[in-house]
């Protein structure tokens, strides 16, 4: 029988995948906005795994908006991109230096 | 038995699908292997029983973010061999890090022993004679409807800022002038000429 605890694990696999494709992925910033999506996705495979096995509907609502957050940081983080080539050429993350932080 | 087999099917294509995405050479087939790992997603959530989440999972994120990075993929002119430079030299650490973060969040839930989880008061139970849709819209526009609404402009705020950001104002372009087509009448624009033979339009 599945439990609650076979989700949980499935959707951890998925979050470290996302931090792995972040620290591998180091120089390619579509990369990086993908396992950003890989761990909001875990993120909301364990919202709505706990709301099914605790029977409340609450944790279905919350995972409703990290989805919605979700989609607007691909967009902006899409839109940022596109300026940035456009200016520069290139989209690796080491020559990001304007803001000289 | 076949719920077994559904979720065993579904946790491994998502786990395999997401490997591939932060593995594979070709960001075009890095967002497709992301498509895949968002429909069986889509279909772990079918699985609890939270149908809703599942078709905006395919809505939401299939039809439109991994649609729009598709588009930005192919837009951009980019050397990707270029980008790959320094992965093996990054991949021990990344995996050193990985693998020990694993071992926590599994051990964590492994120790967690889940008993009947009694909550003193649930904020939405599940009301059997509702349909998933139904329940979660009776919560979405009353007691949630602030956030809802505060949703609303989190979305109305990244869209004027995407167009903000990306939009620009082209100069040496001809835009069409509509105000001006109008007023353009036939007795401005056309000329009846009675042209005498061999002679040259006069223009």
């Amino acid at each position: 029988m599945i439990g609650l605890q076979h989700y949980l694990v499935v959707s951890a696999i998925l979050f470290v995948m996302g931090v792995l494709g972040i620290f591998i992925n180091r120089k390619n910033v579509i990369i990086i906005l993908m396992a950003i999506e890989l761990i909001l996705l875990s993120v909301n495979i364990n919202l709505v795994a706990f709301s099914a096995f605790l029977g409340d509907l609450v944790g279905q609502v919350f995972s409703m908006f990290v989805l919605t957050v979700a989609a607007g940081e691909a967009a902006i983080g899409l839109a940022i991109l596109v300026i940035y080539f456009r200016g520069r050429g290139t989209i690796a993350v080491d020559d990001i230096n304007q803001m000289k932080g | 038995m076949i719920h077994v087999v559904a979720f065993y099917l579904f946790a491994t294509i998502v786990v395999c699908s997401g490997a591939l995405t932060i593995l594979s050479r070709n960001p075009v087939h890095s967002v497709l292997w992301l498509i895949l790992a968002f429909f069986n997603a889509a279909g772990l959530m079918i699985l609890l029983g939270a149908e809703f989440i599942a078709m905006l999972l395919v809505i939401v994120y299939v039809g439109a973010v991994a649609v729009l990075f598709l588009f930005v993929v192919m837009m951009l002119d980019i050397d990707f061999a270029e980008l790959r430079a320094g992965f093996v030299s990054y991949l021990p650490f990344g995996l050193l890090v990985a693998l020990v973060l694993l071992a926590e969040i599994v051990l964590g839930i492994g120790l967690w022993s889940v008993g009947p989880i009694e909550l003193a008061q649930r904020a939405g139970p599940v009301n059997p004679e509702l349909s998933n849709i139904q329940a979660i819209g009776a919560l979405l526009y009353t007691r949630y409807i602030f956030l809802f609404e505060a949703a609303g402009i989190v979305l109305l705020v990244a869209m004027i800022g995407a167009i903000v950001l990306t939009h620009r104002a082209r100069g040496g372009v001809r835009p069409q002038n509509i105000a001006r087509q109008n007023q353009r009448r036939p007795q401005d624009a056309v000329r009846n000429v009675n042209q005498p033979v061999g002679q040259g339009v006069e223009l």
